[in-house]
């Protein structure tokens, strides 16, 4: 077994996820199975290979110079507002964090 | 389902110029189908008319002006429901988004209108675009135009089944491990995506940041050529888009692929594929053959671990990426005392079962203990991966492969078992992982009936050639093998 049920308690954890006993015991099962499945890469000696972080190579890249740090008008806060499911304008409401 | 009008790009606009059709009748006989045929497929989610109308509206000033119209004048156009449109519902398919409107528009999106397209209204696809059937979608499963018993592949598969349905004349979806091209496949049509970094990932809702991709679905290879020369290059909002010149995509279209040296990857066609698509398959790359296509046997040797490492990095980056839905700035809230406690419920209701299976794999990979195992082998193997692309390309101008290893699955067949479920984008993650560009064709029918898709795959930026070796396939009669 690769994945125990103590493990995915955790992963939710720092996931911040609610999952339902049931919940937890079909991703269990399941990802246990695809984690027995991605075992096959250490069929791969990776030992001399560097880890491909990004996806273009130096001479396809972006633009490599910074752009200008300059402050732009954003006018939207009234729109993400209107949407939000606290808002208190100009503000976000969530629950109370700080105990006194 | 009998194929509607089949409108084209430059049908649409030769005919707004010739004053036959106005771009708000046009944009009318589609909402008319639209309405017609929409409850049955579940194609489009959310419908944009009054977009629409400014737009249309727009053109036929233009028209009535006589002043030049641009190349996408008055054609209507669909856009998945993970591309942000200012105004227009966005949910990703998600019942954590049911509510959310975007205030600004995607890249794409914006190059698309300025061009003169007409966007119709947003299409249903798997939850944050997490499947390859689009059977995790809150809002229900899309029925394959082609066969409404099977799926239309995913995770963009609304944006396949509007242009298979005659619902769209072009649209948008996104791949990010073959959401694009395997949808096209299973809906009988064309479908591309550009190199990464070729077309700006600005307002599209992330799933795999270094893996998503936006591109086109289209009725012809032409169409998809001129949606992505209306939507590629440079964005100073996505610092991952280049700034490599867009060429004119539509300038080898129709030229000979006499000569061309096209490699077969032997790992490609092992086991596990369906024989209908085998035939078909061996069938289209007959059709490059007679068309004078040098045909070059080649190795991708590790091939057969594209899966396990896509499922490795794509679900750690979207466990990173989907952290963002907490319940305080947009979308769902569940309400509690605790602010921690309401990050948890909002996050346990709203997203869905394929949704949480990833969030759990991937916030496991990238767990401490685990990150070197899983998500560095996964990064490591990744470069491997990509340097098979490399040296294939240093021997063959395109690679020929199937599209996907089956043809359309009946609704209901494969959701009980995830990995079975991934298996399914075996030959469309390499490309993804590599970050080259893909596109599928339409290869012929199982028993007249399934369609089957033929993936090209091009060098990093090889679109021209990846586009011309497709229109001459399709020219050379690849749709009916």
């Amino acid at each position: 077994m690769k994945i125990s049920r103590e493990d995915v308690l955790r992963v939710a954890e720092l996931a911040y996820l609610d999952l339902s006993e049931a919940e937890l015991e079909m991703y269990r099962a399941q990802i246990d199975e695809i984690l027995e499945y991605i075992g096959k890469l250490n069929e791969l000696d990776t030992a001399k290979v560097e880890p491909m972080a990004q996806v273009l190579s130096d001479d396809q890249t972006a633009d490599a110079t910074l752009r200008e740090d300059l402050i732009v008008p954003c006018a939207v806060a009234e729109d993400v507002l209107k949407h939000a499911p606290d808002p208190e304008p100009p503000y976000f409401r969530v629950p109370k964090v700080i105990e006194r | 389902m009998q194929m509607a009008t089949s409108w084209t790009i430059d049908g649409a606009k030769d005919a707004l110029a010739a004053k036959k059709i106005s771009a708000r009748e046009l944009a009318a006989e589609f909402y008319t189908r639209i309405n017609e045929k929409n409850s049955d497929l579940n194609a489009y989610l959310t419908l944009s008319p009054e977009r629409a109308r400014r737009q249309t509206d727009r053109i036929d000033a233009l028209v009535a002006e006589g002043k030049p119209l641009p190349p996408l004048a008055g054609v209507p156009v669909a856009i998945k429901d993970v591309i942000s449109t200012r105004g227009i519902k966005t949910t990703c398919g998600s019942k954590i988004l049911q509510n959310y409107v975007p205030p600004y528009d995607a890249t794409a999106v914006e190059r698309l209108e300025a061009a003169g397209a007409v966007i119709l209204g947003k299409t249903n696809c798997d939850e944050f675009a997490m499947g390859s059937s689009n059977e995790n979608s809150a809002y229900g499963p899309v029925k394959n135009p082609l066969s409404p018993d099977r799926v239309p592949g995913g995770s963009s598969g609304g944006s396949a089944a509007v242009v298979a349905a005659g619902l769209a004349v072009a649209s948008l979806g996104t791949d990010t491990g073959g959401s694009i091209r395997q949808p096209g496949s299973f809906c009988g049509i064309p479908a591309m995506m550009g190199s990464y970094g070729r077309v700006s990932r600005y307002g599209l809702i992330a799933f795999a940041s270094s893996l998503d991709r936006i591109g086109p679905f289209a009725t012809n290879v032409k169409d998809v050529a001129t949606i992505l020369q209306a939507i590629a290059g440079r964005d100073p909002h996505d610092s991952t888009s280049t700034t490599a010149p867009v060429p004119d995509y539509r300038a080898e279209l129709g030229k000979p692929v006499k000569g061309l040296r096209l490699g077969i990857p032997k790992e490609y066609f092992g086991e596990g594929m369906d024989a209908g698509v085998r035939k078909k398959v061996e069938a289209g790359i007959e059709v490059f053959k007679k068309l004078g296509c040098q045909l070059v046997e080649i190795r991708m040797p590790h091939t057969d671990y594209a899966i396990a490492t896509y499922y490795i990095i794509a679900t750690a980056e979207a466990s990173s990426n989907l952290a963002r839905y907490d319940g305080v700035r947009y979308g769902l809230r569940v309400d509690d005392d605790s602010l921690l406690a309401m990050y948890r419920k909002t996050r346990g209701a709203g997203f869905g079962a394929e949704v949480k299976r990833r969030i759990v794999l991937g916030t496991y990979v990238l767990s401490a203990g685990y990150y070197d195992a899983y998500y560095l082998k996964g990064q490591k193997v990744r470069a491997l991966i990509a340097q098979d692309f490399r040296d294939a390309f240093t021997k063959v101008d395109a690679i020929l492969t199937p599209t996907s290893p089956v043809p359309p699955f009946k609704l209901g067949e494969r959701t009980d078992d995830p990995l079975q479920m991934y298996l399914a984008d075996i030959y469309t993650v390499t490309g993804s992982l590599a970050g080259v560009p893909g596109i599928s064709v339409p290869c012929g029918k199982i028993d007249g009936k399934l369609p089957v898709g033929l993936q090209i795959f091009g060098p990093p930026f090889g679109e021209t050639r990846v586009l011309q070796l497709a229109d001459a396939f399709e020219q050379a009669g690849g749709a009916a093998v």
